[in-house]
């Protein structure tokens, strides 16, 4: 049975320090919400797993919440720099993290392996490049049928993956439109499965050709709408691409990233009251 | 005669070299405005690949990222991006794949990951993203930086993709390479041996700008062909481009709570 549990409770009881955790969502839909109730909570020692870690793995590894991260590109889209991701690589600020890199396609094919329980992925994959000498988890196998080397990579499967979605039914099934990235398989890799929505609706219409993650497959749903900003929800709200172009003033300095992290989230109750926040600041 | 700037001619250089019907995985950034300059003005049927999973996009604006809306909402179809990686790229199904990257040695191989030592970078860099696949699996790839002696060496601290290395041939690599590397005093080309030499170059700038700009001892093809300066209706639809894109992205958004 889907639980349906606000934010807070959902992030308490499934997610312990320590966890590994998968917040997908390829520039769409990233759960913003659901990692600032980790920063409030004041989780620590996560595993964080993302293929690009984005903003919200810049504030969660600024903030001190991980000791490793799994991804295969890390900057700020379109931007540059994620500076408190390299201020941890560089300067071990404000501890240090051992870094699991791979590529998109190495991470695709970790999550794929994952979904289906698989113990590793393959793909034609890691070719001329010097990240396998970097990272020991990526490793090659000999095809029994044609002889052919391929790369392989361990299956993920994160003991929670959180996505942010439109639409979740009464019953847990949730519906995703627009830029699904590795959402579906991230999901279906999961121990657990949390999904945060924008709209709780009675009765979900059937998807033919479209992406729904069925109730048995989703472990707890949490209604809140607006929680992938600053990022986007397909015909909800747009990206907010001028936040992201702010981040980067906003998260250079180690002083100014912190005290503005305290005050918007950790110094709000929940996801209204962070946007209210900003909102103030804003007018 | 038109005034135009580098990054201008840069991109309708790299526009140029797109045909009508191909089928091209693009980054953002230059090679998102290349491709959608070409499909605005001589290749309609240009079929853009964003690898967060939208096929034949036909964004009317530039994406600030390579998972913006507008990709979505004006794409043919929109697919998991594990099937992008694995049943597009590695398939073999992409004509063009476009690259850019922080470091570029004489041979094509490319660094976006770190600057020093992995281990112990002195600049951590975005990483690999698609650039590893691309590199190899694309049928060609079309390679966009600007030129400088910082960011065109003699070694890279890292490699994180592969352009004509020793054993590409049997490495399981399914594309040709980088078969030019557009910059913005001209367009170099690999020789047989891979080695990249400069083959083309823009009104104005002299071969010795170029020599100077590259930080190997660069090879110069007896005859350096000059591509045209950009034409007054490319000039047009790339700056109307840009122009739509600034407006789109100062839009304020607004928020369901």
């Amino acid at each position: 049975m889907t639980e349906f549990l606000p934010l807070s409770e959902a992030i308490a009881k499934h997610v312990p320090d320590g966890a590994s955790v998968a917040l997908e969502g390829f520039t769409h839909l990233i759960p913003f919400a659901a990692g600032h109730e980790l920063i409030r909570q004041g989780r620590r020692d996560l595993h964080l797993i993302r293929m690009t870690p984005d903003l919200i793995y810049d504030q969660l590894i600024g903030m001190g919440a991980a000791r490793r991260l799994t991804f295969s590109w890390g900057g700020n889209p379109g931007v540059g720099s994620l500076h408190r991701l390299r201020d941890a690589v560089e300067k071990g600020w404000p501890r240090p993290l051992e870094i699991d890199e791979h590529s998109h396609a190495g991470m695709a094919a970790s999550y794929r392996a994952g979904a289906a329980r698989l113990p590793f992925g393959t793909l034609r994959g890691y070719i001329g490049t010097d990240l396998p000498a970097h990272n020991a988890r990526i490793r090659h196998v000999t095809c029994p049928y044609t002889g052919e080397e391929l790369a392989t990579v361990p299956a993920l499967n994160p003991d929670v993956t959180i996505l942010h979605a439109q639409r979740a039914d009464r019953r847990g099934n949730v519906s995703i439109e627009g830029i699904v990235g590795a959402q579906r398989e991230a999901g279906l890799a999961a121990k657990l499965l949390i999904v945060t929505v924008e709209e709780i609706v009675e009765e979900l219409p059937p998807a033919m050709n479209g992406l729904l993650l069925p109730h048995f497959v989703v472990g707890a749903v949490s209604h809140c709408p607006g929680g992938a900003w600053p990022s986007y929800a397909q015909g909800r709200y747009a990206r907010d691409n001028d936040f992201y172009l702010r981040w980067d003033d906003i998260a250079r300095d180690r002083g100014c990233f912190t005290e503005w992290m305290e005050r918007h989230v950790r110094g709000t109750a929940d996801h209204r009251a962070f946007i209210e926040s900003l909102r103030r600041v804003a007018a | 005669m038109n005034d135009y700037s580098r990054d201008e001619m840069m991109t309708v250089a790299a526009a140029r070299m797109l045909w009508d019907g191909c089928v091209c995985f693009v980054g953002i950034g230059l090679p998102s405005a290349a491709c959608n300059l070409a499909r605005l003005i001589h290749a309609p049927g240009l079929v853009l690949i964003y690898e967060s999973g939208t096929i034949g996009t036909r964004p009317t604006v530039l994406p600030l990222s390579i998972g913006d809306g507008e990709l979505a909402e004006t794409a043919a179809c929109v697919v998991p991006l594990p099937d992008i990686f694995s049943d597009y790229l590695q398939a073999g199904r992409v004509d063009v794949g476009f690259l850019g990257a922080a470091q570029i040695d004489r041979h094509g191989n490319l660094n976006s990951t770190v600057i020093g030592s992995y281990d112990k970078p002195r600049t951590r860099l975005p990483g690999a993203g698609g650039a590893t696949e691309i590199a190899a699996h694309a049928r060609q790839v079309f390679i966009v930086m600007k030129a400088s002696p910082r960011s065109f060496v003699a070694t890279l601290d890292f490699q994180t993709s592969g352009g004509h290395f020793e054993g590409r041939g049997r490495s399981g690599a399914r594309g040709a390479g980088p078969t030019a590397v557009v910059t913005d005093i001209g367009i170099l080309k690999p020789q047989p041996d891979g080695e990249f030499a400069l083959m083309a170059g823009y009104p104005g700038i002299p071969v010795e700008e170029a020599r100077a700009a590259i930080g190997w001892k660069l090879i110069v093809a007896p005859q350096v062909e000059t591509i045209a300066a950009p034409t007054a209706a490319e000039l047009a639809a790339l700056r109307a481009l840009e122009a739509r894109t600034e407006a789109a992205h100062r839009e304020p958004v607004r928020l369901p709570i």
